[in-house]
């Protein structure tokens, strides 16, 4: 039986707010914006040849990752914390619950920061965390463990 | 993936909390936008709240493809555009302007015929024949199904005449609602026989 495909509006509005979260995540709350519609319009681009059964989550992940290596390489430069926000993004500021918190995130090295956010902020298995930053399933949960740790670390937080 | 795994690190972290619908909302517009100036929007669609409960209005790049009535499940109309035209399709207001415009002008009894490129893929031979011919019925007339089967040169096709107007994609711009049985009786209607009564005492009121 051949599986009909959604309307893309519906991938749009069912991973939308999952994909923001992680590009802000990785990126930083300025550029996050833009990389969430660079993933959706590749995405629109590419959704007739997706097979219907493949995990949509996990493929707009992979896309948003590389926009997001993209958004880096461009700029040269970590993600920008939440600091000095500008005005039209303060209400964004404000629902940071921590920003030291928020800050520490940004200032993780990439693979930790990729790791961390793919599996935790996402849900996604190492094994599939892995097949998006490349490396064993193994590295993967290193990584985000260290990262966990580390946020740990610079958040004070004993565990 | 679990929930328990997402909060708990929210909490722990300081992860930004989700998004805020407004947030949402303008993202998605500005995708729509976007999508549109690089033709990667096959179909774009919008609701429409009229007299007749919500209608579904949907464009190709071509013209107007589809008007659904609420009856008809718009997600089951979505799906099925998804499937026939393309799944490349959001929900972007613009493209649907003229077309709701002049809809609204319809139900107030200001327009009395629509002036907006037709997208007819969605149907096919026979039927699509048919629904050529329809807009040759003017506001405010009937025919029976008899009638326009033989308008068309297909004299004992009364019936076929009358699944063309049930697959109607375009109703209310395209006027099915304007062919009736010739023992008088309204007939069938996708939206409804109801609805057809009451679109034909709008035209017969004007």
């Amino acid at each position: 039986m051949v599986m009909a495909k959604q309307p893309f509006e519906e991938v749009v509005s069912r991973h939308g707010p999952t994909v923001l979260r992680v590009c802000r995540a990785v990126l930083g709350t300025v550029d996050a914006d833009d990389a969430w519609s660079d993933t959706f319009l590749s995405a629109l681009e590419a959704y007739p040849r997706l097979p219907a059964d493949a995990n949509v989550e996990a493929w707009l992940v992979t896309i948003a990752h590389r926009k997001a290596i993209d958004a880096i390489r461009r700029s040269g430069r970590q993600p920008i914390p939440v600091t000095e926000l500008p005005p039209h993004l303060e209400g964004v500021e404000a629902r940071y619950r921590d920003l030291d918190l928020a800050r520490s995130l940004a200032a993780l090295p990439e693979k930790q920061r990729f790791a961390v956010a793919y599996h935790y902020l996402v849900g996604l298995p190492y094994r599939e965390v892995a097949a998006i930053v490349g490396g064993t399933a193994e590295a993967a949960r290193r990584a985000a463990s260290d990262g966990v740790a580390n946020l740990r670390r610079t958040q004070g937080i004993s565990q | 993936m679990t929930a328990d795994r997402r909060d708990g690190l929210a909490d722990l972290f300081g992860i930004p909390v989700p998004p805020t619908d407004d947030e949402l909302a303008v993202l998605h517009s500005r995708l729509a936008a976007r999508a549109a100036a690089s033709g990667l929007l096959d179909v774009a669609y919008r609701t429409l709240d009229s007299p007749l409960g919500t209608l579904l209005l949907a464009a190709t790049s071509a013209g107007l493809v589809r008007v659904a009535y609420e009856r008809e499940g718009l997600d089951a109309v979505l799906e099925s555009l998804a499937a026939r035209v393309s799944p490349r399709i959001l929900k972007a207001p613009s493209r649907l302007d003229d077309a709701a415009r002049q809809l609204d002008e319809y139900f107030a009894g200001r327009r009395h015929r629509f002036d907006l490129p037709l997208d007819l893929s969605l149907s096919a031979g026979f039927r699509r024949t048919v629904l050529a011919y329809l807009p040759g019925i003017g506001y405010g007339q009937t025919a029976s199904y008899q009638a326009v089967a033989a308008a068309v040169d297909h004299p004992g096709a009364a019936r076929a005449v009358g699944t063309a107007c049930a697959t109607n994609p375009l109703p209310l711009v395209i006027p099915c609602h304007r062919v009736v049985r010739s023992d008088g009786d309204v007939g069938a209607y996708l939206g409804g026989p109801e609805i057809k009564r009451r679109l034909l005492n709008l035209e017969a009121a004007a």
